[in-house]
């Protein structure tokens, strides 16, 4: 799996989601994507990639866009 | 004491709230909310508040509580179909819903002109007088416990009023605080945190952004945040930003309720509030008494980690054993029981019930299970009836079973688990049901309006029952 297939793969299971509802996904958009699912996904990235996850990155994740660029602060190439 | 917002009146200029994109709220706004309403609406009456701590929301409420108006608070997030249920069996005259509101909720609402704009809220008229009102009612919320049932809590202004003092007493609240609305004022926590700086002339900074969003922490840190409030799980998120090092140099208290801290955060906050020379108060309530019945003074923070505390003041606790004895005894676990002015009128089922007068006589039997220690401090140990509360709501797990088995007919269920986490047990019974614990956790989030992982399904061979058929529960595997 890809480092991209895998950052999909941690929003569908998350929030329930088909890839094709992934772009242009934002923070608090859907019901699931709530405070609580947040810390979860999260949790998630940080387990999955083996990072740590600032708090100024954690409140800037606010869409699938921003997670990208996010993510690639931590060496991780999506 | 009667006039819990006479400062409107009193003091029409002073600031009542700064919003996030920095439009600011006088005290006389509230005023004037009140008297457009009252004009609008032409007498007392029944109104949805549809609130998302929005301008309009905050002066939909202030204002119907001064023109006499009866508003049941309901977040604007309300999922459509118990919106439309709701609508349905209470018949209100007006529905008072921020423009901005999605179509799905807004298409179950009345579709007549808006009779009146209120900062970016709208007042419809649902076409009717809505039901009769006793004269002493004054708001509606509903129960933590909402599994999509349509009962409410009626409140008085008194019990308004008399809960409110408390808290401004014990908080020791003045006019220079600036809380931030962390939690919807749809919430009774969220609404006791408005009523209680309101009464003291304090200035709001009134947000519908989460934690979890940096134009939160912005607001909190220009407007100068003197507090932040949370249920439990907002301190696991408080932790986890490290609000420890976030800077709020006018950061005075924090407050928690709507569930037990677990008690290694109760310890580390106070610790913390300790060391850094701030306040941190465990709280506790129910909805049913408007809502704060206890809380653990600041000073022994650390010292009683694990209680909730002492009566607010002007109320009083008690426990009572199961033939309705009152236990003396510290140390002794029974009922707790609380006596106060700020004890709501009743529930409601139905809109006739909104006529009904005090049924409570200002007492509450609160369900939960408590202990005494010798110097008067309360610790709640469990609960009579089967119940979590799941982010701060209370959810039965008796009616959650019931739900289910209504819904997943010939599939047999058992609910159990800790807050914040239900665990839901279906029996598989031989059968392989691969889509099963989706549907299940996808029903549970929409009945509850909770997030769906708060529910953890799983299937078992079968439930594990007693000769009598009951369910045995500590026989259960964890999840």
């Amino acid at each position: 799996m890809t480092n991209l297939e895998r950052y999909d793969k941690l929003f569908m299971d998350a929030f329930r989601l088909a890839p094709e509802k992934l772009p242009g996904l934002k923070y608090r958009g859907i019901p699931e994507w709530d405070s609580v699912g947040h810390m979860d996904l999260m949790s998630a990235m940080e387990e999955a990639y083996g990072i740590n996850i600032s708090t100024p990155d954690l409140l800037s994740f606010s869409s699938y866009e921003a997670g990208k660029e996010i993510l690639a602060k931590y060496g991780v190439e999506l | 004491m009667d006039d819990l917002f006479g400062i409107e009146s009193r003091e029409p200029q002073r600031l009542l709230a700064v919003c996030e994109d920095g439009q600011r709220l006088l005290y006389g706004d509230a005023q004037h909310a009140g008297r457009a309403l009252g004009r609008a609406m032409g007498g007392r009456a029944l109104v949805f508040l549809l609130c998302d701590n929005s301008p309009g929301s905050l002066l939909g409420y202030l204002g119907c509580l001064q023109c006499g108006a009866v508003p049941l608070l309901l977040d604007a997030h309300t999922s459509p179909p118990l919106l439309a249920s709701l609508i349905d069996t209470y018949r209100p005259a007006y529905c008072l819903v921020p423009q901005s509101l999605p179509a799905a909720a807004r298409a179950v609402l009345p579709q007549a002109s808006p009779l009146l704009e209120l900062a970016g809220s709208l007042l419809l008229p649902c076409g009717g007088q809505g039901p009769a009102l006793y004269p002493e009612l004054c708001l509606l919320l509903t129960t933590s416990g909402s599994t999509g049932s349509p009962k409410l809590v009626r409140l008085s202004k008194q019990n308004l009023a008399a809960n409110a003092a408390s808290i401004a007493q014990y908080l020791e609240l003045d006019e220079t605080e600036r809380p931030i609305t962390v939690l919807p004022m749809s919430y009774s926590y969220g609404m006791s945190i408005l009523n209680s700086h309101v009464l003291v002339g304090a200035s709001l900074l009134l947000t519908g952004r989460s934690v979890l969003e940096q134009e939160f922490w912005q607001l909190a840190s220009a407007g100068g945040a003197t507090s932040l409030a949370g249920v439990p799980y907002t301190y696991q998120m408080y932790r986890r930003l490290g609000l420890f090092s976030i800077e709020l140099p006018g950061l005075r208290y924090l407050t928690q309720a709507g569930g037990k801290l677990p008690e290694e955060l109760h310890r580390e906050f106070a610790a913390w509030a300790h060391k850094t020379g701030r306040r941190f108060y465990v709280m506790y309530g129910q909805t049913e008494a408007s809502p704060r019945m206890g809380y653990l003074p600041a000073a022994r923070a650390l010292d009683k980690c694990g209680s909730m505390g002492l009566p607010v003041p002007g109320g009083r606790f008690w426990l009572e054993d199961a033939a309705g004895g009152v236990i003396d005894a510290p140390g002794e676990v029974g009922e707790l029981v609380y006596a106060g002015k700020n004890v709501g009128l009743g529930y409601a089922q139905a809109p006739a019930d909104l006529a009904k007068g005090d049924e409570w006589g200002g007492v509450l039997r609160t369900g939960d299970m408590a202990k005494r220690d010798a110097e008067g401090f309360y610790t709640i140990v469990g609960r009579k009836k089967r119940f979590l509360k799941l982010f701060g709501n209370r959810v039965n797990l008796d009616e959650a079973e019931r739900l289910l088995a209504a819904r997943f007919a010939g599939v047999q269920f058992a609910c159990a688990g800790r807050d914040d986490r239900m665990a839901v047990y279906f029996a598989l019974e031989g059968k392989q049901q691969p889509a099963l614990p989706g549907q299940v956790q996808a029903y549970l989030a929409a009945e509850t309006r909770l997030p769906a992982r708060a529910f953890a399904v799983c299937g078992i061979d079968a439930i594990p029952k007693s000769p009598a058929g009951k369910t045995l529960y500590a026989a259960l595997p964890p999840v």
